[in-house]
């Protein structure tokens, strides 16, 4: 393992300590707890608390800011945090209106987010709860537990953010980003795998030409393993699988994420978009917006995905709405 | 004083710090490669904070929980949380633990597992070695066993239940992504769970008996 660390059991304290040495009028952490919140409060407002496993820098504490999260939570290197933090989390920036937590698809992050809404109900502070599952190479049925979030959470943070920012009462907050859920599908694909600082061995293995189409942020298996083609052909495939779901056709417009894995430079991140919107324009779809860059990595992992989010007017209002936070700005 | 629970604790707490690598290496082969790290995290915790000087004995069973909540993390922290937590609401206020409060504790523990991880047995989880174990412990008691007997059919019982755990395919947690490919492997969760069971039993046999 070659990593610019110093302890590997350190990573995840000094990179939050790192992060609000960058970013003071942005975020700040709650001391004793890896938790992030806005600088400046959250007053007023619906809050919204999202986190997880660390590894998916910018996601969450790079979300933390005016238009997007209220709080993030970090856990352990790719294990979710605990009730206990999620719930000093809650607690910081509740003001009031209630909280919003917006949950990845994945059974420790269920759990833990919802022995946290349970401590912080007890208290009287009114939470509700959204999980994000945009990833289709996991077969969505009684069989498996469900799909799980990637980087399509991203558009959920910015969406039901705007709406928190705007005014909106905590259930329209929650059906906003219910709405976001139902409309984001991501597919992704990696061309090398991660290693995890304490484990200090690749997650998996794969050979010189091979590539894995689907794997989960964690390493976790995707739908197959195939010889490495062109990025165009890589992404007609990430594309299939998407179109799969018939939630997109001719005449609707749609918002794009181009997500690097962390070990991607960007200009393959650019050839992938560039057959992306070659594919879209072929198939009458128009793109209203398109992000390209690292926004949900998965550490050192090589690779791409592909988030499509079907807009309507709603969503398109809160989409190109201001935000203000260190990883994600729009004015 | 609960001395007897503090040891029985520190006991499990051993046997699972002593399993370590076993459990983080049948969690490499269908999860995240953690559980081993996890579970020993938790309980070098837990024996750090509980005290034996404690009066009652569903107190250091709440404290066990609450410490596993906060240092385990995942899906395990959750789960084997809430099973100490609701052991704990089986025996409040108890001084000592019989056969009968064994099974009113085993009945809640495996009632917060499914509420929490809303899962059934049979799904390749905890469960298919805490059912089994808590069928053969009611059915010991009902026969007028022993404890000792009890106790042994209980393990035995879990440990097949962690031997069926390979035959079926895993539909809850990180391994379900697998599908068919978890078939063949045993679930961590299902082993860990089944060490806890084993060493409360060599407690017994060796200090209670």
């Amino acid at each position: 393992m070659k990593k610019m660390i110093n302890k590997p059991d350190d990573v995840v304290e000094e990179m939050l300590e790192g992060i609000v040495a960058a970013h003071p009028e942005y975020v700040k952490r709650i001391d004793g707890y890896d938790v992030l919140v806005r600088a400046g409060g959250s007053q007023g407002k619906v809050a919204l608390v999202s986190g997880g496993g660390s590894g998916h820098e910018p996601a969450h504490g790079g979300y933390v800011g005016k238009g997007m999260l209220d709080a993030a939570v970090a856990g352990a290197m790719f294990t979710s945090p605990t009730p206990d933090q999620v719930y000093e989390a809650i607690k910081a920036c509740n003001g009031g209106k209630g909280v919003l937590l917006v949950i990845k698809n994945y059974t420790g992050d269920v759990m833990n987010f919802e022995m946290a809404a349970e401590m912080a109900e007890d208290e009287g502070i009114e939470v509700a709860k959204v999980i994000v599952n945009d990833d289709v190479a996991v077969e969505n049925s009684t069989w498996t537990t469900g799909r799980r979030g990637i980087a399509g959470t991203i558009f959920v943070h910015k969406i039901a953010g705007a709406c928190a920012e705007s005014g909106g009462e905590l259930n329209e907050v929650k059906t906003v980003a219910e709405k976001v859920i139902a409309n984001v599908r991501t597919m992704g694909m990696a061309i090398a795998p991660c290693t995890v600082p304490a484990a200090g061995k690749p997650s998996f293995e794969l050979g010189e030409d091979e590539v894995e189409i689907g794997m989960g942020i964690h390493g976790e298996p995707g739908t197959h393993r195939e010889k490495i083609r062109t990025v165009a052909e890589t992404t007609d495939t990430l594309l299939e699988k998407i179109f799969a779901e018939d939630l997109y056709h001719e005449g609707d417009e749609v918002a794009v994420i181009i997500n690097g894995l962390g070990g991607t430079p960007l200009q393959e991140l650019y050839l992938a978009n560039l057959r992306v919107s070659e594919v879209l324009e072929e198939k009458g779809i128009q793109v209203a917006k398109t992000w390209v860059g690292n926004f949900m990595t998965s550490i050192d992992m090589a690779g791409y995905s592909v988030t499509l989010l079907k807009l309507d007017d709603e969503l398109k209002k809160y989409l190109s709405a201001p935000a203000d936070t260190p990883a994600f700005v729009q004015v | 004083m609960a001395t007897k629970i503090y040891q029985c604790i520190q006991k499990i707490g051993e046997e699972l710090i002593a399993n370590k690598e076993f459990l983080t290496d049948l969690d490499a082969a269908i999860g995240d490669a953690d559980h081993g790290i996890n579970m020993a995290r938790g309980f070098t915790e837990v024996l750090q904070q509980i005290s034996q000087e404690e009066e009652d004995i569903s107190v250091v069973l709440k404290k066990t929980g609450m410490v596993l909540l906060s240092k385990v993390g995942g899906a395990s922290g959750p789960l084997y949380g809430t099973a100490y937590m609701k052991a704990a609401g089986a025996v409040a206020g108890k001084k000592e633990i019989t056969l009968e409060n064994a099974k009113e504790m085993m009945e809640a523990v495996i009632g917060g597992i499914k509420m929490r991880g809303k899962a059934e047995k049979g799904e390749k989880t905890m469960l298919d070695a805490l059912e089994p174990a808590f069928e053969a412990l009611k059915d010991g008691i009902e026969a007028g066993e022993s404890v000792e007997d009890c106790l042994m059919h209980m393990c035995d019982a879990a440990r097949e239940g962690v031997e069926y755990t390979k035959t079926i395919r895993a539909t809850k947690g990180r391994a379900s992504y697998l599908g068919d490919r978890s078939i063949g492997h045993q679930d961590p969760g299902a082993t860990s769970s089944l060490i806890t069971l084993e060493a409360i039993r060599t407690f017994y046999l060796e200090n209670l008996k």
